[in-house]
């Protein structure tokens, strides 16, 4: 059955969209940025993890772990020292000054170790094989599957459940409402950059060990079909941002299955201009008119 | 009065740097290299002036220029090599080409602003680049074999051309209009102002440009491949109009000749030239969010009660 075949990777890697996606959504849902910089934290998240993997000598979660945590780390520094002198400033002004950022840690990277590609360890996950309904199902996909929901059941939790979830979406209905009502913004911020950011950490290691191959300029193209999902499911709107990250891996994989494999970052963006079109809002969206 | 002075003035004095140039290529001063730097500059010029119509003047965020430049570089290119029409006219084809995708480009932008605007542009371009790359007829992933024919003379007869119109056109009924529109559209469309009109007209003017800018660049080396129209690309062009600042054509144009100088120097160390260009938008985001000119022009630095272009000049809260 290659439909089911390919409904598996569009699955696997639409959740690898998806946890990207998350991010980019919360990260504009709160200050209105499209964070161009979140896909190289996803680059370095695959990194961290390499490296967590290879010199550490330590398995996947542990892996997973550190490089969720040094990318939150890593995102609220970026935000603390590049985002943050701009809160008042243009959108066009914070929009360069993301591109600014993501341009520095993709050739910063490159000037520290150099361009060469890495490939992960087959090693790290037990891969076993088996038939379900005539499509190959790797164990390994099933578990990345496992890990993204997981995280993502974690990341609803969070936002519904706690008082920084609560606290995040305060601020990003009304900022300055927020602020009168006690609520530290700044916090809330940063809070929401490192939770994003240790989400595309998480996705780093995940692609790294289902795609093997890794580089300093692999951030670029996943982080921009990652905006592309979150646009999809409506920016702003967590579930959304699920939903489109998986829609957009499927799309991809059947594109790929009916022989257009080449046209498939193509199609990412032709769904982008789409949707802007057809439904500027996402699929989740609701339609608001901008106020005078 | 006083402008049509102005302007023959800046005709004469760009065609004594011409005149100066071209003796010291026919005299041998200038070898390849330099000669090959000052034809980089002027396609830079071309781009940046192309994309200071749509970002400066008009106040939308376009992040997806290259893909106008491959447009008119492809076009040109394949009107030169495989219908063997003169150099000369293939660069207005490459224009056309490109005016046409800007109006293809431009009318979905009538119902997108911001972000939104920017992210899809960055789409479009990519869109361009993955359409170069998978059609056979241009070469694919391998590139297209182009003669090389520009020569500093016709460059320099297309900048003069593109600095001449677009400041007409900046400071036409046209010009107000789209200024009016990067200040606030909302306000602009509610005194009447055709908003989505004079959008898509900025949009197109400036593919235009940047088409022909895509034929010279085409035509100047051997070879024209996708990979040279990606987004970096992009962001070079973005890097000259930000730098110089927002909504200043001589910004534009000095922001183009000292980065192309700096990035020529530094083209052994790509890295370094990147972490750069990316330190240097970040601080000046930061501290000048206006670039180096803001909204003024050069000459508006040696009067005294520079008002031209509104009260908001040099505000920050220009070309929002």
């Amino acid at each position: 059955m290659e439909f089911i075949q390919q409904l598996v990777n569009g699955i696997s890697l639409g959740s690898i969209y998806a946890l990207i996606a998350l991010g980019y959504t919360m990260v504009y849902g709160i200050i209105k940025l499209i964070n161009f910089a979140h896909g190289d934290i996803f680059m370095i998240g695959a990194f961290i993890g390499f490296y967590a993997i290879t010199v550490l000598k330590l398995s996947f979660f542990p892996a997973l772990l550190i490089s969720m945590t040094a990318c939150a780390l890593f995102g609220v520094t970026i935000e603390r020292i590049a985002y943050k002198p701009l809160r008042n400033a243009t959108r066009i002004a914070a929009l360069i000054t993301a591109i600014g950022v993501s341009l520095l840690i993709e050739y910063g990277t490159i000037y520290v170790r150099g361009a060469q590609p890495e490939a992960y360890p087959s090693t790290v996950l037990p891969s076993t094989e088996f038939k379900f309904l005539g499509a190959t199902i790797n164990s390994q996909s099933l578990l990345i599957l496992g890990v993204s929901l997981g995280l993502m059941i974690l990341l609803q939790f969070i936002v519904h459940k706690t008082k920084i979830g609560k606290a995040m979406r305060a601020v990003s209905y009304d900022t300055e409402a927020a602020r009168l009502m006690g609520i530290n913004v700044d916090n809330t911020i940063s809070a929401t950059f490192a939770i994003g950011s240790a989400l595309a950490g998480a996705a780093g290691v995940i692609f790294g060990i289902y795609y093997i191959k890794i580089e300093p300029l692999m951030g670029i193209i996943p982080g921009l079909k990652a905006f592309v999902a979150a646009v999809l499911g409506g920016i702003g709107i967590i579930p959304g941002a699920m939903v489109g990250g998986l829609l957009l891996g499927v799309i991809e994989a059947m594109v790929s299955a009916l022989g257009y494999s080449l046209w498939r970052d193509g199609v990412a963006f032709v769904v982008l201009i789409l949707i802007l079109i057809f439904r500027p809002s996402g699929l989740f969206g609701k339609n608001m008119r901008e106020k005078v | 009065m006083k402008r049509t002075k102005g302007f023959w003035l800046s005709i004469v004095g760009a065609l004594a740097l011409y005149a100066v140039i071209q003796f010291l290529i026919t005299s041998g001063v200038l070898n390849d290299f330099y000669q090959n730097m000052l034809i980089t500059i002027v396609i830079n010029i071309i781009l940046a002036v192309s994309l200071h119509l749509i970002i400066g003047i008009t106040g939308q965020f376009s992040i997806g220029h290259a893909g106008f430049l491959a447009v008119g570089a492809y076009a040109s290119a394949i009107a030169t090599m495989n219908f063997n029409i003169p150099f000369l006219a293939a660069l207005p084809i490459g224009g056309i080409a490109a005016a046409i995708a800007g109006l293809i480009i431009g009318i979905p932008s009538l119902r997108l602003r911001g972000d939104y605007l920017a992210i899809a542009t960055l789409g479009f371009g990519e869109i361009v680049r993955i359409v170069m790359l998978n059609i056979e007829y241009v070469g694919g992933a391998s590139g297209m074999m182009v003669n090389s024919m520009t020569d500093w003379t016709t460059a320099t007869a297309c900048l003069i051309i593109t600095l001449v119109v677009i400041a007409n056109f900046t400071n036409s009924t046209h010009g107000r209009a789209c200024i009016s529109i990067r200040e606030n559209e909302i306000a602009a469309d509610a005194m009447g102002i055709n908003t989505t009109y004079y959008k898509v007209a900025a949009f197109a003017l400036g593919a235009f440009f940047a088409g022909i800018a895509g034929g010279l660049y085409a035509h100047n080396f051997y070879i024209i491949q996708p990979s040279n129209f990606g987004f970096l690309k992009s962001f070079d062009i973005l890097i000259f109009v930000v730098l110089g600042g927002l909504g200043s054509m001589s910004g534009a144009v000095i922001a183009a000749v000292l980065l192309t100088i700096v990035s020529t120097f530094l083209q052994d160390y790509p890295e370094t030239r990147m972490i750069i260009y990316s330190l240097v938008l970040i601080i000046m985001m930061i501290y000048r969010p206006q670039g180096l000119l803001g909204t003024k022009e050069l000459t508006q630095l040696f009067k005294k009660h520079a008002t031209v272009g509104g009260k908001s000049d040099g505000n920050k809260n220009t070309a929002a």
